[in-house]
């Protein structure tokens, strides 16, 4: 009698090494389907999808790509609420910024095993590979990701299997476990030559990750967000807003939001109405948020002064701000520019 | 049949792709969906999710700086 065709979720990220686990999976004739996560951190496709420059790149998303080459169906989970609590009090800690990423990839396993159970699913795999990130794939940590997520022995990783005990879908003969990896370590070379093996030759190469929590200057104006309203809260459009524009913060109580070029502007103005907002109607430049409160004539005239100084105002001429608050009403302010000397360097977050 | 709309304006990918997901998970083969969106992403990723998933793009029209793309439920197998 013949076995039934077993079935396996496998993470898919969009990189290499998620792509070539599924595709060994698929050799071994394992039906197949991709889940993806979806945070609210994900670098893929935002910043190319606001800004102007980066409109010449190509806007796919890997994880659609990597699903499309192998053929098989991906699943993409909003966990954008649940993850906050990963990202708030993460049980590992953080790695060198706010990357949460041992208690994320559990997270992520743990997301996959309910998907797994709910769908009638066999087993999980992962692209990992023992010593590839310094945080969440190292030996000790893969016991960890397979216990805490609740995934314990029907997680697979199928590019370092031979570097750890067998799991149930060896055991029982569902894979070959001669037919899997022993890749460890941080060289990418045994991922490429595999690559090779399959003739894949396009892939994504994310440097550092495809998480902004793992990039210095976006962690520093979170937990900036975090000080300035006193508690360590956020909403998806405050971690997108993040992503965007120069943040410049003169005063503890506010900050503004300069849009860099023509596409943040665009993507601003989607946030008018949530925030005090000016722009120069004399001259060219930004649209600018204020995410605050502006205290008085001197906030406002300071936020109208460095507003005027991103635009193209000639030396000795004065600017024309318009300041429009949230109950509807507006303002005009004759400034001048403030001089670049006096920003001072600590406002601007980066 | 059913005929339904979404609407992914100002959201950026891939949430307009969980959004059309999320609708055609309740939906049966055959029904359609018409979604909007704003984000010229979705133009290569809603055609990529359908291709993957079993389900048919119809076509897509822009309206000023919006994307209309019309989705038709198929039976889940590629």
């Amino acid at each position: 009698m013949s076995q039934p065709q077993r079935k396996a979720v496998a993470l898919i990220s969009g990189g290499l090494d998620s792509l070539l686990a599924a595709r060994v999976m698929l050799d071994q004739g394992i039906h197949v389907e991709g889940i993806n996560f979806y945070t609210g951190f994900c670098v893929e496709g935002h910043t190319h999808a606001i800004r102007k420059k980066d409109k010449a790149k190509p806007k796919r998303n890997n994880a659609l790509w990597s699903a499309e080459q192998l053929g098989i169906k991906l699943h993409i989970l909003d966990i954008v609420e649940e993850y906050k609590e990963v990202l708030l009090n993460p049980q590992h800690g953080y790695g060198a910024n706010m990357n949460p990423c041992l208690d994320c990839k559990i997270f992520m396993v743990q997301k996959a095993q309910e998907w797994m159970e709910k769908h009638g699913f066999d087993f999980i795999i992962t692209g990992e590979v023992i010593g590839q990130r310094p945080m969440s794939q190292r030996k000790d940590t893969m016991p960890v990701v397979a216990r805490e997520s609740g995934a314990l022995d029907r997680l697979l990783r199928p590019l370092c299997a031979k570097n750890l005990s067998p799991t149930l879908p060896e055991r029982e003969g569902w894979v070959d476990r001669d037919k899997l990896f022993g890749f460890s370590g941080r060289s990418r070379k045994p991922q490429m030559e595999l690559a090779l093996h399959y003739g894949i030759e396009e892939y994504a190469q994310p440097s550092g990750g495809c998480c902004f929590l793992t990039d210095e200057s976006y962690s520093r104006k979170l937990v900036d967000l975090w000080q300035a309203r006193g508690e360590r809260k956020y909403e998806l459009d405050d971690i997108m807003l993040l992503k965007v524009g120069r943040h410049i913060r003169p005063r503890p109580h506010f900050k503004l939001i300069v849009g860099r070029e023509e596409g943040e502007n665009n993507f601003l103005e989607g946030y008018r109405k949530q925030f005090i907002h000016m722009y120069a109607t004399s001259h060219n430049g930004p649209l600018v948020l204020v995410d605050g409160c502006l205290d008085g004539e001197a906030d406002l005239q300071l936020a109208a002064r460095l507003t005027a100084r991103y635009c193209k105002v000639p030396p000795g001429e004065l600017a024309t701000i318009e300041v429009n608050y949230g109950d509807g009403t507006q303002q005009q302010l004759q400034v001048v520019p403030l001089p670049e000397p006096e920003q001072k360097l600590e406002w601007t977050l980066q | 049949m059913s005929r339904v709309q979404v609407d992914a304006r100002r959201l950026l990918c891939p949430m307009p792709v969980i959004r059309l997901q999320n609708r055609v998970n309740e939906l049966q083969p055959g029904d359609e969906v018409e979604i909007t969106c704003t984000d010229p992403g979705a133009l290569n990723d809603i055609p990529a999710w359908c291709r993957i998933n079993g389900h048919a793009v119809l076509g897509s029209r822009r309206q000023g700086n919006e994307w209309i793309i019309e989705v038709r439920v198929g039976d889940g197998d590629r």
